[in-house]
């Protein structure tokens, strides 16, 4: 690991002025979990880590009936797990905190390093880049590929999305307030992921000077809501896909949809066509399952991921289900 | 356990043992590799207000109740503090990467990856190592679970599962196989000794519930 100064600001501020204006120049250090690793690979090689644990404001993790979930970026996914106002009102939440599977990752991580976290991708994690090309070719479409992206894979990215709660977050219409040295924005967290399109860019669009303070979520109490994660073992992996379902029910009819497929493109990935297979039908498996197709639309297969296809499609048709059967 | 604790002294009589001899040439090495960047060290720490490093910084950590004062570099791991500079050479470094959990130690009473968290990070808090739960070398009831039901091959996963298996009781007193599964997915015995491991885990969890003594 290469050195680096440290510094642990008390206020938000305060640590936006200590970021730089370059990526890579500065890391911002949260619970650790995949920076640290990052860092120890050589992949991030910052000057400076700016380390948020002494930052009591962005601890808050509150709930109003009316007004919904505010989760400081610092809140851990086991303080999120643990909270009685989220298992209640936003079950898929916790599930989506829960698919974590380790203990000490629940303790450690947090949800800003959830949202933030680096692709776990093979050819970015061994120094290839992002993008991980080869004389101005991604060695991905032809390479060990079996882990990376169904959806959104026209290039010049070829990785995943790796966050857990960024799919149901986005199902839930939730937003994120970035904080830089001359004010705040608030984003809608749809809008906070990009596919990047060369490899000075990241996955989302947050500038190098700004920390992501907190995250909104609107009040869901009519909300049927699922996330359904499929994997490859049952202790701690990132899934190999994940469906996020939130519908708004009347009268068993779909009125409103939302499907977000995780672990399947660059960015968490809007199904639209899924979302117009549900809108109007009162859902029954056979409904679901077409939700499940519709949700593929556009896919393509790399040279060793063509399974995830069918995964995509069996992980929405399964969380359609478990929301409407009110199993999370 | 017990039977553990008395094989140094044999050793001890032969000479030194392997592990000694391996610590002391590893001291010997960094002295003389680390000598200049103390140097620098010094010049390094007059940063922007309260930016520390890159160079070595004085820190204090309190582990198993006692507070140790050193000086580390802002990039040192917990784990590596604990191993390379405090002795305590229970938490295992193995896949070095938040996965494996040979390295669990807690924080505060919550388990953790030891080596990847920031030693200067755990300063103000409580550490617990696998030294700290058993100080008098009385065996805890995880530790003698472990013990009647073999949960152990090589044992190198060992410190950390004990670790993880009593948190996870801490707050499942009642398990059941699959929480129990659920509960230790942070930590990997690559011998597969899992039969072994859950058996014990609901062995103990029984024994703390004063079902067994």
């Amino acid at each position: 690991m290469q050195a680096f100064e440290y510094a642990r600001p008390k206020t938000v501020r305060s640590a936006a002025h200590l970021l730089a204006r370059r990526w890579g120049e500065t890391e911002i250090l949260a619970g650790g979990t995949d920076l640290v690793s990052l860092m120890k690979d050589g992949v991030a090689r910052p000057r400076r880590v700016v380390s948020l644990r002494d930052v009591a404001e962005l601890r808050r993790l509150e709930f109003d009936p009316r007004m919904g979930l505010t989760m400081g970026s610092m809140v851990t996914l086991h303080e999120l797990i643990a909270k009685p106002e989220v298992a209640e009102y936003y079950p898929a939440i916790v599930t989506a905190a829960q698919g974590v599977r380790s203990e000490q990752l629940q303790n450690m991580g947090t949800v800003g390093g959830d949202l933030l976290q680096r692709p776990r991708d093979w050819y970015y994690r061994n120094g290839y880049g992002l993008l991980a090309e080869w004389h101005g070719r991604s060695l991905i479409p032809n390479g060990e590929n079996r882990y990376n992206a169904i959806l959104g894979n026209s290039g010049p990215a070829y990785f995943v999305s790796p966050s857990s709660l960024a799919p149901i977050l986005i199902a839930l219409g939730g937003g994120v307030r970035l904080e830089g040295p001359r004010g705040y924005r608030d984003v809608p967290l749809e809008r906070l992921y990009v596919i990047p399109k060369s490899e000075s860019e990241r996955e989302h669009s947050i500038r190098p000077d700004e920390v992501l303070t907190n995250v909104y979520v609107p009040s869901a109490s009519k909300i049927a809501m699922a996330v359904y994660e499929v994997r490859e073992k049952q202790a701690l992996d990132w899934p190999l896909i994940a469906a996020a379902v939130a519908l708004r029910l009347n009268d068993d009819k779909v009125e409103a949809a939302r499907v977000i497929l995780g672990q399947a493109a660059p960015i968490p990935w809007p199904c639209l066509e899924a979302e117009k297979a549900l809108v109007g039908k009162k859902v029954t498996e056979t409904v679901a399952a077409a939700a499940g197709q519709a949700a593929v639309h556009g896919a393509r297969a790399l040279s060793h991921n063509g399974y995830k296809i069918q995964l995509a499609r069996v992980a929405v048709k399964r969380a359609v289900m478990a929301a409407v059967k009110g199993v999370a | 356990m017990k039977r553990k604790r008395q094989k140094p002294k044999t050793q001890e009589k032969q000479g030194v043992s392997r592990r000694d001899f391996l610590k002391g040439t590893g001291v010997a090495m960094s002295g003389g590799l680390l000598a200049g960047a103390h140097v620098a060290a010094a010049e390094a720490a007059s940063g922007p207000a309260g930016v520390l490093g890159p160079g070595a910084v004085p820190i204090t950590l309190r582990v198993n109740g006692k507070a140790h004062t050193l000086r580390i570099e802002p990039r040192l791991t917990l784990l590596d503090a604990l191993r390379g500079h405090l002795d305590l050479t229970g938490a295992k470094k193995v896949c070095d990467r938040a996965t494996c959990g040979a390295c669990t130690v807690m924080i505060d009473r919550k388990v953790v990856y030891g080596c990847t968290v920031l030693a200067i990070e755990a300063e103000g808090h409580d550490v617990t190592t696998i030294e700290g739960l058993a100080p008098e070398g009385e065996l805890t009831p995880v530790m003698a679970a472990f013990v009647r039901h073999d949960a152990q091959q090589c044992g190198f996963c060992t410190p950390g599962f004990i670790m993880a298996c009593t948190a996870f009781l801490e707050s499942n007193p009642n398990p059941t196989l699959e929480d129990i599964e659920k509960g230790l997915g942070g930590n990997l015995c690559r011998c597969g000794t899992y039969r072994g491991l859950r058996e014990a885990v609901l062995d103990a969890a029984e024994t703390m519930r004063g079902g067994k003594s």
